[in-house]
């Protein structure tokens, strides 16, 4: 893991082009809706987990074309270190990335659609970290796979965008109560679904990758 | 006994299923609520019943793949993946049909719809990374992680209408509907089971075909893969 992020940050132009494709995914949906900004105020927690979510699959299928440079995957392969450990490293790799670049967008977003945060940050937070684990779990092993694949920038969104639906429902749903207050209480129940959405798919990641990128 | 069973089974499937229809269009009285409109359910639910068994059965070869590897068990689950997927989409089609004039509408979020679609989609995914893939043991091993990733969904769909209370109803089954239904129900669900085990055999027969071939010349095929044509001696380079 330490070499993704020393990698991540020696080539910052990644991140820095990752933030503005976000940023400009954003922009988009204001432009493509119109200046409705009661639309826009009440949708806003579902643009950012789609911009993060095109963004995601961008970062997703970079970080296994570093390794398919040069034969990298080889040697980590080679190196004494378990597969699952390689998995763990790189879905938190993934997910810090995430995580970095939805702390990043959420001022913009509060700019563009003039959202207040009603329960505050810290739950704002926990939404953006459960949401970004679970994009990252099922996310490195379908990069994992895609990244060997023929058409392999079709094949990664085909094979993650209808899995990651509950998540990025989870996501948007709990991130518009965060913005919009929670009357009802229902804030922990999507919080509950994104937990065992990452329950599943971190432990399916775990048990599955050492078949994945194994010989 | 399996020869003759691959020449009587299609017989079966189609007096089965034109039983079937006889009995859903003609002998069945219609919905108290629903008329005619109802008889549609003699199709529908067997084919999405049929649907779920068959991702079942993907999953069943997904695992035993990676516990223990054979081009039977990979050829299996590409056929079950594929035939499940066209009875999913046939059931999804004939709900829709269903919902238009119930409803009011083809297409609804209902929790049952959106999980069988999205079903649909993963598999659809699933089938296009099988034809992405050209190394045929490499396939074999993805597309199993991938079908056992995808099965979550499968039962999502069948309890979905249990922990989401919505629009679509409860699974009919022989115990939720009318005893004059039960019967052509029954037979329907039989004739697409016969349908469905022709189509699974085939299906796999063709596929273990495919694979044989694939593995008894894996030079000899061509490759589209520029970067490896002509020049095989250097290593391929992967951009």
């Amino acid at each position: 893991m330490r070499k993704d992020l020393l990698i991540e940050w020696r080539t910052r132009a990644r991140l820095n082009a990752l933030v503005f494709f976000a940023m400009a995914t954003l922009l988009l949906f204001s432009f493509a809706l119109g200046p409705d900004t009661r639309l826009l105020e009440r949708n806003a927690g579902g643009y950012l987990w789609l911009a993060i979510l095109f963004a995601s699959v961008l970062s997703l299928g970079e970080s296994f074309r570093v390794e398919a440079e040069n034969a990298c995957l080889d040697g980590v392969r080679l190196a004494p270190a378990d597969a699952r450990a390689i998995f763990l490293s790189k879905a938190l790799g993934n997910t810090a990335l995430l995580v970095v670049l939805g702390i990043v967008l959420v001022p913009v977003m509060v700019a563009l659609f003039g959202v207040k945060i009603v329960l505050g940050l810290g739950d704002l937070g926990l939404t953006l970290m459960l949401g970004c684990l679970a994009l990252s779990a099922p996310g490195t092993v379908y990069s994992a796979i895609a990244s060997n694949a023929r058409a392999r920038d079709v094949l990664l969104p085909l094979l993650l965008f209808p899995l990651i639906v509950p998540s990025l429902l989870a996501a948007a749903k709990a991130t518009t109560l965060v913005l919009q207050g929670d009357p009802m209480h229902q804030l922990g129940s999507w919080f509950g679904l994104l937990s065992g959405f990452n329950l599943i798919y971190w432990g399916l990641g775990f048990l599955l990758f050492p078949k994945v990128i194994e010989d | 006994m399996g020869k003759q069973l691959h020449r009587v089974l299609p017989v079966v499937a189609v007096v089965l299923l034109a039983a079937g229809a006889y009995l859903g269009l003609f002998w069945a009285p219609p919905d108290r609520e629903m008329g005619d409109v109802q008889r549609i359910m003699y199709v529908h639910v067997p084919a999405v019943w049929m649907a779920l068994l068959a991702l079942t059965l993907n999953f069943c070869c997904s695992v035993t793949y990676l516990f223990k590897p054979s081009w039977k068990t990979d050829a299996m689950a590409e056929a079950s993946a594929e035939v499940g997927l066209l009875f999913g989409t046939v059931g999804v089609l004939l709900g829709s049909i269903w919902g238009r004039p119930t409803w009011g509408v083809y297409w609804t979020w209902d929790p049952r719809i959106t999980t069988a679609a999205i079903m649909l989609v993963a598999y659809v995914g699933y089938l296009a990374l099988r034809r992405f893939v050209e190394d045929p043991e490499k396939r074999a091993v993805w597309s199993a992680v991938v079908g056992i990733i995808a099965a979550v969904d499968v039962p999502i769909v069948w309890f979905s209408v249990r922990w989401w209370r919505s629009l679509h109803q409860v699974q009919s089954s022989p115990k939720t509907v009318d005893p004059l239904m039960v019967l052509p129900l029954r037979v329907s669900a039989f004739a697409f089971l016969a349908l469905m085990i022709v189509f699974i055999s085939r299906r796999y027969l063709i596929a273990l075909a495919d694979r044989n071939a694939e593995v008894a010349l894996p030079e000899a095929l061509p490759t589209d893969d520029p970067a490896t044509r002509g020049n095989s001696g250097t290593p391929k380079v992967v951009a």
